[in-house]
């Protein structure tokens, strides 16, 4: 199940950094979903994947008898979670707003606030 | 479920901690709480935007105070833990407040304050009304939060706070200029932080613990069976991208200089330095080992950033964007101290981190100034300065040099120390960066105040085809009065002080960050502060 998982990550990791290098702001973003989901993935990985053991503690003992999954990874995934969903929800509204603005999705064609030609700065007066 | 029956008491002492939590433990989380209560009760009277300024004002001095209370505190007893909820670590998660964490709070809590005085008159209602002052308590909550929390997980959520919190920010005013950089330094910051996450899964499947102390206990165990390398790796790769280090730093010039200059101010100030902190704790508190494995690559980082910062600033023509470099030059100088390691170097780091929040802040306001005196942010245009504002030319000029390295102000000490400590392990090519790049910022300086102030102001002809466009029109300053001079000039002063302080009377403060890197090197009361028990023989 991890090895199945580790592959599935890595394909995501993959599919993000291709799209991510791409020059059109929509698909970086896409990338950047991508990348946040692998992560959760990751992270998700890292706490035993196991549906087998309920994580119930018996009667009499302060500790689970067998490895049941972590379920705190599954707490950070959760933060995690919500964070980058809100986070993409701001950049995708930022994106489209500088669509608005710049007319453009290349990035390489956004070059309002580095200016392509800015002349040297003064050598004397 | 059945009830848990009380015929086996359990025993809680394990799990929770018992004794009721003290004043000073309060103290320890207050400086988060303050912020994000002030930054609720602002949201509440979004309409009064008259009350904005008096209530963050009061909220911002109330959490300097709060600072100075905690840094006095750990100066006398030494790390201070909360658990939060009083569980225990792995349970819970620890606040710990540490002399580095503490020095470095409260240097961003003085800047914070002086960027809320000057966003008085800078910041119009509109900008209010969107709310600068809300996000900016948020922003310092997270940044705070950052500086004192002793759980990584927990670091990486303040890491979020403070970067949603600069993104509305940044694009207060919803300008072209604004919308293109905040793109760009949105998607940058957001692929560092979730490079920061991947690391913090990998750190959890290793160690089996986020608390920082515990990972700082476990880390020589592991060393040589684990895949500490790649992880130190990845946690080098984010947190340089967050402090701008050189191959990772583009989104920085190409966001800085668009945001209110107050913004600008406190970004230059705080977020990058955020970066650098979580380097220091990360790798030289609890990765030591492979901090060392990696020296070399981070001694070269740091030398390109400082040298290639400061070139970059040579070349620029608006003033903001010549900050943006400087800042830039100023991650490499702590940078190279984390690369070289030891008490002395790490020291000389957070004694340069400590004065760059103060300064930068205060070479932004400055920027502001300058350009509300003079009419623009190009260099072509600034004249005359010397002549229109005496005052403000020599303070200016003051802060140049600290920014340079020039002595007798701050600047010249941390750079000093660093030079000393890489002499000391044979590293004369990064020594030699270090005073390199203090070189080239002052040519540029030396370059921005002859050009801008020295230079005698001229009637001006027609602008010619080369000149870049003139600032937009809501940077377009308003009249002056006497009083808005002196108002303005109040906060560039207030961090003026602190800078010259430092400059003349160092001793106390490399006293206090070489005590801080010795924490930081040896984290034995860090680890006791959480864990009491260990202690115990």
């Amino acid at each position: 199940m991890e090895a199945l998982f580790a592959v599935l990550v890595g394909i995501f990791f993959a599919a993000a950094l291709y799209l991510m290098m791409s020059k059109h702001i929509i698909r970086v973003l896409l990338g950047v979903v991508l990348l946040g989901n692998a992560v959760n993935l990751l992270l998700f990985t890292t706490g035993r994947l196991t549906a087998e053991v309920p994580p119930i503690i018996p009667v009499g003992s302060d500790t689970l008898a067998m490895s049941a999954a972590n379920p705190l990874p599954q707490a950070l995934i959760l933060t995690a979670i919500v964070i980058s969903f809100s986070f993409f929800c701001f950049l995708l509204v930022l994106t489209y707003r500088a669509y608005q603005d710049l007319g453009t999705d290349d990035t390489d064609d956004m070059r309002v606030a580095e200016p392509k030609d800015e002349p040297m700065p003064p050598t004397g007066y | 479920m059945m009830a848990v029956s009380p015929s086996t008491p359990i025993d809680l002492s394990a799990a929770m901690v018992l004794d009721p939590a003290t004043a000073a433990h309060w103290l320890a989380i207050l400086p988060m709480g303050l912020c994000l209560g002030t930054g609720a009760l602002l949201m509440m009277i979004r309409h009064r935007i008259a009350w904005h300024p008096p209530v963050a004002l009061a909220g911002l001095a109330l959490l300097v105070l709060v600072d100075i209370l905690l840094l006095s505190r750990v100066l006398a007893d030494g790390p201070l833990t909360m658990m939060m909820g009083r569980w225990r670590p792995p349970f819970g998660i620890a606040i710990t407040v540490d002399l580095t964490g503490a020095l470095l709070a409260l240097a961003a809590a003085i800047v914070a304050f002086a960027a809320a005085l000057y966003a008085e008159l800078d910041i119009d209602n509109s900008g209010r009304r969107y709310g600068f002052y809300p996000l900016l308590m948020v922003l310092m909550a997270g940044v705070s939060g950052a500086f004192l929390t002793g759980d990584i997980f927990n670091l990486y959520v303040w890491f979020e706070v403070l970067l949603i919190s600069s993104f509305g920010l940044l694009i207060l005013g919803s300008e072209r200029e604004q919308i293109d950089g905040a793109l760009k330094y949105a998607v940058l910051n957001l692929i560092a932080t979730t490079l920061f996450l991947i690391a913090v899964g990998y750190l959890y499947a290793i160690f089996g613990t986020l608390n920082m102390a515990d990972i700082a206990l476990k880390a020589p165990e592991l060393s040589g069976s684990a895949p500490l390398m790649t992880l130190s790796a990845l946690f080098v790769l984010a947190f340089s991208m967050k402090a701008a280090a050189f191959p990772v730093n583009f989104w920085l010039p190409a966001s800085y200089h668009t945001p209110r200059v107050v913004v600008s101010a406190l970004f230059a100030g705080l977020l990058t330095k955020v970066g650098v902190y979580a380097l220091l704790r990360v790798m030289v508190m609890l990765l030591p080992i492979e901090r060392e494995a990696l020296s070399l690559v981070i001694a070269i980082v740091a030398a390109l950033t400082m040298i290639l910062g400061a070139m970059g600033a040579l070349a620029q023509t608006d003033i903001r964007r010549f900050m943006g470099y400087i800042v830039i030059a100023g991650i490499g100088n702590m940078m190279a101290g984390i690369a070289i390691g030891g008490e002395a170097a790490v020291g000389a780091a957070i004694f340069y981190a400590l004065h760059s929040i103060l300064l930068m802040t205060a070479l932004y306001l400055v920027v502001g100034e300058a350009a509300r005196l003079g009419g623009g942010f190009s260099l072509t245009k600034l004249a005359g300065l010397w002549t229109s504002a005496p005052a403000f030319a020599g303070l200016s000029l003051a802060l140049f040099f600290a920014a340079s390295g020039l002595p007798p102000f701050s600047g010249f000490w941390p750079k000093a120390l660093l030079v000393k400590a890489s002499l000391d392990i044979g590293a004369w090519w990064l020594a030699g960066s270090v005073l390199l790049s203090g070189f080239l910022c002052t040519i540029g300086f030396g370059r921005l105040f002859l050009l801008a102030y020295w230079r005698p102001a001229v009637v001006s002809g027609p602008p010619s085809a080369t000149e870049t466009t003139p600032a937009p029109a809501a940077f377009a300053p308003p009249p002056a009065a006497p009083r808005t001079s002196l108002w303005r000039s109040a906060p560039i002063l207030l961090l003026s002080i602190f800078v010259v302080w430092f400059g003349l009377f160092p001793d106390p403060l490399i006293v206090v960050s070489q005590q801080a890197a010795a924490g930081l090197s040896d984290p034995t009361a860090y680890i006791l502060s959480v864990f009491p028990e260990k202690g115990a023989p």
